[in-house]
């Protein structure tokens, strides 16, 4: 079989990109303007010699102007053909620094300089610029084209077509692929990668305990049916998604979004195609008849950030969503960085302003506009649709027993006018002497004797009503608040919502002997109604000496009511001459009431049910009733009738049920929007009219397509777009093997970085495409390659030779991404909680985090299971995101991120080595070895270590660790209290039954084990 | 270059050269990322472009805005058109976060006068400023085109209202690393009850590696989050964990030849160093009564004078910079807390006295000749009476088009005021500043040309001052 080359000038351009790995190699490819010299002209050259600036007048940015030499095109500076005599040359070579260019900053590297004078040396080739559309194509939009396997020497090492470029590539640069990783090894890289959880020892052994050929791809298998597989895959795709639990910007609510994110994880556990995968995010509600799920999935672009600050124009951040939209789409499925096309025609690559705006127009006529979260729809699980469905038949149910007069009601409420007859008898109003605000409320008595109040409206008063007592025992006051027609909106209360807080009734009798007041404490209080929520507000806050809490009416303000103090001692008229009632209305925004009646009665209580005054004048008037009457007391009943006391209070639990979540969604408006290109980007500068349509070097839409975002999927995973599976094995492959084959997954245009095995790119996104985009089969070749399963561990010289383990002669190796490092100790405290899905939680973060300007919300540290779940869980506010997560490189999800970077700074020591949540969790896998790990300490250190490493450890570090143990043993045998206070915690670690000193050592080695490079790296 | 392997080589060098321990080398450089990362180890390649005047700035920033027609910019016409409707003129097109329908003219309350030789006008409220009134650049013609906190905040801070671009600080890091290795190179404090409402976006790092954020030292508690050992850990068992976790990954390092391994035990020993270098640093108490008086600190509360104070100690000890926010100057006077006749002086009174001692203290410490002390809001307010709602209390809108800041030592020129304002205060009359110009002038002093300090991404060269901004040579010495 012939070996068919493939582009094979793309071997020298990465000669170009990592000199280290091919100086003195003999790559004799000519040179090529725009991949090997125009870069180096651009990151060397242009900032001084260019249009605008042209230093020495020499331009470097333009054919012509560079051809014709500096100072302004009089002295040649390149000669084609002979590079020793061309003075750029021998200015960019020279050794002497007054006469080297660029002037300041290093020189150019000697293999660049080489690269220039072949490339004079070879005809100084120098493409015209002004043929635009007939340049030559970047490889990144060339279709797939099928490749022919390469032939090596010695293929048995292969496995796997994978294998078979890789060892081209190896022995081409005269290497060799290193062993096979120690199986332990092997199973905990499998474990982080395909379910982001290190494997337990018992899987542990029963992997080492199997010496079958399948062992391993057993392992595999059942590591891609694991659900964990789901949650793994999904971390890195939420980055892409943006996805975030708050809107973002200034003030940064809360939304709910964490169905999409638990969409995410489903589509990937059923391993749905990546093509509907992408279908169903980026147009699901443009489906015929989309399901809930497909709706749910259109949340991707519905990521984006809400601005809900005052005075903004809502177009300009609805503008700023959908390019947002347009970058993410570009980023995530075409590798391409289109954000300077926003403004300009793309520098680099051939995106026009234009094409730019026919892309926007895709995305322009959804009809989300900020500053609400709208549209967004219930978006119940399966299980809470059913509990949904069932609350509303037996709502149904009770609405209709709760609305229909019975004869038996009719006989219950015969029995009930009876009692009410003899109650509401003994009622006799007091007309108070003397009334006025405190704080300036005018009161005015009516005819029957209630006061009305007028005048001046101020937030809060007291009032102070004073009263002639007459010569009766008065055992109960009472205080009806009634309607009026001339309060702003019908009363009781003052102001137009009509409620009140009546925060305290100061009962006050005066002596008649001595003329001196004294207060009276009631000995209780109730009324017919009072208004409920968080906090409620009972008849007895009035009487609590609380002035912040009262009595208050919201949801039953369209009635009068009445309030009953008990006195305690009764009134003695003979006794006190005058009664002083004080009605404080603390609570402001003018919660005062509007119109109020006092009487008193000389019987006590008969704990007859206390009635609305308006009905219970209807129950005690003396005659006949008129027909709207009746029904209006009939009305009434069924909405008091203790026989339906029952049936009322399930149907308020009822209403008071776990509502199923909502989730943000796409939709279209149904008049689009007509889309103009924005001069310089500016929502406010509209200029040409454009339709939808995609990029003119882009593989073209089929005839007929549609002209909406599923136009645009549909596209996208066409078989003829050569970047989406390009991009997306790519990005898998980074996850996989630490390092994209294009190492920029973001930008596969001429502004990346080439890829450093193109032939086998190509081949793998072929693959993708005839597997029916199957991202587990895709994973699954990648995992069985013998190129997975090198050992990570590699010579000095091999390291030398390629530090970036670009040629992949050894496995890869890097520190675990953020939400990981937390998951790696949840599993070795054995505290991790296994919820799949579900509301964002909280676990512990240092108090101040969530100090934001305009927002009440709190972290509310979660005390149950919730404390252990999964990083991927973590409530992720924009503004503030966890702060562990974010030393550790997280982005805040306000944009779309292809990779994080992989930093190493003592701030993530700190975080590791003090932040409580992970003292818990070293307190958790401290208490585990006690219990689990025997009697002897070397066994626990083991077993603590193979929790955390996922091998055993060898002697030395066996020993290394009981050094430790036995020094921290003694420390805290002299400081109890110090142990003491190391292992306490908020909640039930498992560990309150363990001595705190022995607790307290292990402890100190369990948060050695728990930041050891090896726990947190995979290897 | 490809800066991955500019990081590699780096590394290389760190091991071999810097055996002995942290040395010189620059906390940024030991930062250094791995593969997955951008090379930033680039950073302590750069020098400065040219000489620099200063080698770090104290930037003050106000958040919420002070009103420029209270405290700097006397505008006496305002006294004649008290409570007069503003010409329609002014704010044809106009758009105001609060203000509805025709505003009416609001005068300053508080009486101005000159001070110094250089004759600067001052408001009574600002006392202590008045004192060194001397030392100051006053710009009254700042323009932004950002009317809401947020977006003017970012936009001072990163050259671009939308999240996402670099801070100043994170700029200056980059260009000019730390000369600090036990200490970050960019720190932010904050006083006052909140956050700046731009959030840690003020002090973000965009694009650029995020070891060169800006990290917030927190008032209260750890200055570093999680600095503390837990409770019940001392310091001895800490260096005894530290010690045989050293040992364990020592011995991971021989076997794997992994690079990282070797940083993350530099590391994890620089974290038990700052342990002590930033407690050290946050403890005032070192400081003599004097210079406590003169700031007014009292040692333990949380203030802007103490943050002023810990500036002061933080430049001192080589960081780059310093980034104070007070916040609470945000006075559209729609109850007692927020408006121009309680609030703004109490604002003043928080911040007037330190921010005049730290340049005194700086200048006594010979520090303040290169360093660049900067203040300022992210606007200015409006010369009309906001009356949000029919309020009774005085206070001024949201201003884009005029307001006023200073800076002071690293070659600003003392004693200057630029730039005017017509006789409303409305619009600037003469020489305006862009924020961009702004920018280009400090980086400028900082041995930088704001058109070279460039950072890739993204498919093109960004820079802090994206295609705009002039050096303000008039601004300078």
């Amino acid at each position: 079989m012939m070996l068919q080359p493939f582009r094979p000038s793309l071997i020298s351009i990465a000669a170009v990109l990592w000199p280290a790995l091919v100086l003195g190699s003999s790559d004799a490819d000519s040179v090529d303007f725009s991949r090997d010299i125009e870069p180096l002209l651009e990151d060397n050259c242009i900032q001084c010699h260019r249009e605008r600036k042209h230093k020495a007048g020499l331009r470097l940015d333009s054919k012509s102007a560079a051809m014709a030499g500096s100072y302004f095109g009089t002295e040649p500076v390149i000669l084609p053909g002979d590079a020793s005599n061309s003075v750029l040359f021998q200015r960019i070579a020279s050794n002497d620094e007054d006469e080297r260019m660029p002037p300041r900053g290093a020189p150019l590297e000697a293999s660049e300089i080489e690269l220039i004078r072949r490339w004079i040396d070879e005809g100084a080739e120098w493409p015209d610029e002004e043929v635009e559309t007939d340049f030559e194509l970047h490889w990144a939009y060339e279709s797939l084209q099928p490749t022919e396997l390469p032939q090596p020497r010695n293929s048995e090492w292969a496995r796997n077509e994978i294998d078979i470029f890789v060892l081209d590539r190896l022995q081409r640069e005269g290497l060799e692929p290193s062993p096979e990783a120690d199986r332990s090894t092997l199973l905990r890289r499998l474990s982080l990668d395909l379910t982001g959880l290190p494997p337990t020892p018992d899987e542990l052994e029963a992997f080492l305990g199997n010496d079958s050929d399948t062992a391993y791809e057993e392992q595999v298998d059942r590591l891609f049916a694991s659900p964990h597989y789901g949650e793994r895959q999904a971390r890195g795709w939420l980055d892409l998604a943006r996805y975030a639990d708050t809107n973002g910007y200034e003030k940064d609510s809360i939304r709910t979004m964490w169905r999409y994110r638990d969409w995410v994880i489903r589509a990937f556990n059923s391993d749905m195609s990546f093509d509907r995968f992408t279908i169903e995010q980026l147009a699901g509600d443009l489906l015929p008849e989309p399901t809930l799920e497909q709706r749910i999935a259109t949340g991707f672009h519905r990521n984006t950030m809400i601005n809900a600050e005052g005075g903004v124009d809502p177009e300009e951040y609805r503008v700023a969503a959908v390019v947002d939209r347009v970058n993410t789409t570009a980023m995530v499925w075409l590798g391409t960085t289109l954000a300077c096309a926003q403004c300009h025609t793309h520098k680099y690559d051939p995106f026009s302003q234009r094409e730019y705006f026919r892309l926007f127009a895709y995305f322009n006529s959804s009809a989300d506009i900020g500053p609400s979260d709208e549209p967004k729809i219930d978006a119940p699980t399966p299980e809470e649709a059913l509990e949904e469905e069932r609350a509303v038949a037996e709502l149904a149910i009770l609405d209709e027993r709760l609305s229909t007069w019975t004869p038996a009601l009719a006989g219950e409420l015969a029995l009930f006018e009876e009692e009410q007859a003899q109650a509401g008898k003994s009622w006799s109003t007091l007309r108070p002497k003397t009334f006025s605000g405190d704080e300036g409320t005018t009161l005015a008595m009516l005819e029957d004797g209630s006061l009305l109040a007028v005048g001046k409206e101020l937030a809060r008063d007291t009032y102070d009503l004073l009263f002639d007592l007459p010569e009766v025992e008065v055992q109960r006051l009472r205080v009806d608040v009634l309607t009026h027609e001339a309060l702003p909106n019908g009363g009781p209360g003052r102001a137009d919502h009509n409620n009140f807080v009546l925060s305290e009734i100061e009962v006050i009798a005066t002596e008649r002997s001595s003329g001196e007041e004294h207060t009276i404490r009631p000995a209780g209080a109730s009324a017919d109604f009072f208004q409920e929520g968080s906090p409620t507000w009972p008849a007895e806050s009035s009487i609590d000496g609380d002035p912040s809490t009262g009595w208050a009416i919201a949801g039953g303000t369209d009635h009068p009511h009445q309030l009953v103090l008990d006195l305690a001692e009764p009134l003695d008229g003979k006794r006190h001459s005058h009664l002083r009632l004080r009605l404080a209305q603390h609570y402001g925004s003018m919660h005062v009431i509007g119109r109020l009646r006092i009487s008193f009665s000389q019987e006590a209580g008969s704990g007859a049910t206390l009635v609305r005054p308006d009905i219970e004048e209807l129950l005690t008037e003396a005659g006949d009733r008129t027909p709207e009457d009746q029904a209006r007391l009939e009305a009434w009943f069924l909405s008091a009738a203790p026989s339906l006391a029952e049936a009322r209070e399930r149907k308020r639990a009822l209403g008071d049920r776990h509502r199923p979540p909502t989730s943000l969604v796409m939709q279209e408006l149904e008049t689009p929007r007509t889309t103009h290109v924005l001069e310089r980007g500016s929502f406010l500068a509209p200029g040409e009219e454009v339709t939808p349509g995609v990029p003119a070097v882009l593989t073209p839409l089929h005839e007929g397509a549609r002209t909406d975002r599923l136009g645009l999927a549909r596209w996208l995973v066409s078989p003829e777009n050569p970047l989406t599976a390009r991009v997306t094995v790519n990005r898998f492959w980074q996850q996989v093997f630490g390092r994209g084959l294009v190492p920029t997954p973001e930008d596969f245009g001429s502004q990346g970085q080439a890829p450093t095995h193109p032939e086998l790119l190509d081949w793998l996104a072929l693959e993708l495409q005839r597997d029916g985009w199957s991202i587990k089969s895709t994973l699954k070749r990648f995992v069985l390659s013998s190129t997975y399963r090198q050992e990570s561990t590699a010579s000095p010289e091999l390291r030398q030779r390629d530090p970036q383990n670009i040629l992949l002669a050894r496995g890869a190796r890097y520190r675990v991404e953020a939400e990981m490092v937390r998951d790696i100790a949840l599993v070795a405290s054995g505290l991790l909680s296994e919820t799949i899905g579900g509301p964002s939680v909280f676990p512990p973060q240092p108090p101040g985090i969530w100090n934001s300007t305009y927002s009440a919300d709190r972290w509310n540290t979660a005390g149950g299971p919730d404390r252990f779940r999964r990083g991927l869980y973590t409530f992720w506010r924009r503004t503030a995101p966890y702060p562990t997560f974010m030393a550790f490189d997280a982005t805040s999800r306000e944009l779309a991120c292809a990779r994080r970077p992989g930093s190493n700074t003592p701030l993530q020591a700190l975080a590791l080595l003090n932040d409580p949540a992970f003292i818990e969790l070293a307190i958790g896998l401290a208490g585990r070895l006690l219990r689990e790990g025997g009697d002897q300490d070397r066994a626990r250190v083991e077993l603590g270590f193979e929790l955390c490493t996922g091998r055993l450890p060898d002697a030395r570090e066996v020993a290394m660790l009981l050094e430790l143990l036995a020094s921290e043993r003694d420390h805290y045998l002299n400081s109890i209290d110090s142990a003491r206070t190391l292992v306490s915690s908020e909640v039930d670690l498992g560990t309150n039954e363990l001595d705190p000193i022995e607790l307290a050592a292990w402890t100190v080695l369990a948060n050695v084990l728990l930041n050891l490079d090896e726990t947190i790296t995979r290897g | 270059m490809d800066p991955n392997r500019l990081r590699s080589t780096t590394r290389r060098w760190f091991l071999k050269d810097c055996s002995v321990g942290l040395g010189a080398l620059a906390l940024g450089q030991l930062l250094a990322r791995d593969g997955l990362g951008q090379g930033t180890s680039a950073q302590t390649a750069r020098l400065p472009h040219f000489t620099p005047k200063a080698k770090r700035v104290i930037y003050l920033h106000m958040a919420g805005s002070p009103s420029q027609l209270d405290l700097f910019d006397y505008k006496p016409k305002l006294e004649e058109l008290d409570g007069q409707p503003i010409p329609a003129s002014f704010i044809e097109n106009e758009r105001f976060a609060f203000i509805k329908g025709t505003p009416t003219v609001l005068p300053s309350p508080y009486g101005f006068a000159r001070h110094g030789e250089s004759g600067a006008e001052l408001s009574e409220l600002l006392p202590h400023t008045a004192g060194i009134a001397d030392k100051l650049t006053i710009v009254r013609s700042m323009h932004t085109d950002q009317f809401n906190h947020a977006p003017a905040q970012i936009f001072l801070n990163t050259g671009s209202p939308m999240i996402g671009r670099p801070s100043f600080g994170s700029w200056l890091s980059y260009g000019l690393g730390s000369d600090n290795e036990n200490l970050p190179s960019f720190v932010v404090m904050i006083s006052g009850s909140y956050l700046p409402s731009g959030g840690s976006s003020c002090w973000g790092s965009g694009f650029l590696p995020t070891i060169h954020q800006g990290v917030q030292f927190r008032s209260k508690g750890d200055p570093v989050l999680f600095l503390s050992n837990p409770e019940g850990m001392d310091r001895a068992s800490r260096r005894r964990s530290l010690d045989t976790l050293s040992e364990l990954n020592r011995k991971r390092l021989e076997e794997s030849g992994d690079d990282e391994v070797a940083t993350r035990i530099a590391q994890y020993e620089l974290s038990y160093k700052m342990q002590t270098s930033v407690p050290e640093l946050s403890d005032l108490s070192t400081e003599s009564q004097a210079t406590l008086d003169l700031y007014g600190v009292t040692p333990g509360q949380a203030s802007y004078a103490s943050n002023a104070l810990m500036a002061r100690r933080l430049v001192e000890r080589g960081v780059r910079f310093v980034q104070l926010y007070h916040w609470g100057w945000d006075s559209h006077g729609t109850n007692p807390g927020d408006d121009i006749i309680t609030s703004l002086p109490q604002r003043c009174q928080e911040t007037d006295r330190a921010t005049a001692a730290l340049i005194t203290d700086l200048e006594q410490r010979g520090l303040l000749e290169d360093t660049i002390v900067v203040w300022g809001g992210e606007f200015g307010r409006t010369p009309m009476n906001e009356k949000r709602n029919g309020s009774k209390f005085f206070g001024r809108d949201h201003h884009p088009h005029a307001f006023t800041m200073w800076m002071a030592g690293g070659g600003f020129q003392p004693g200057l005021t630029h730039g005017a304002t017509d006789e409303l205060g409305y619009f600037i009359t003469e020489d305006p500043v862009s924020v961009h110009d702004l920018h280009a002038t400090l980086l400028n002093q900082l041995g930088f040309d704001h058109e070279r300090l460039t950072y890739p991404h993204q498919g093109r060269d960004f820079r802090l001052t994206d295609v705009e901004g002039n050096v303000l040579h008039d601004l300078l010495t």
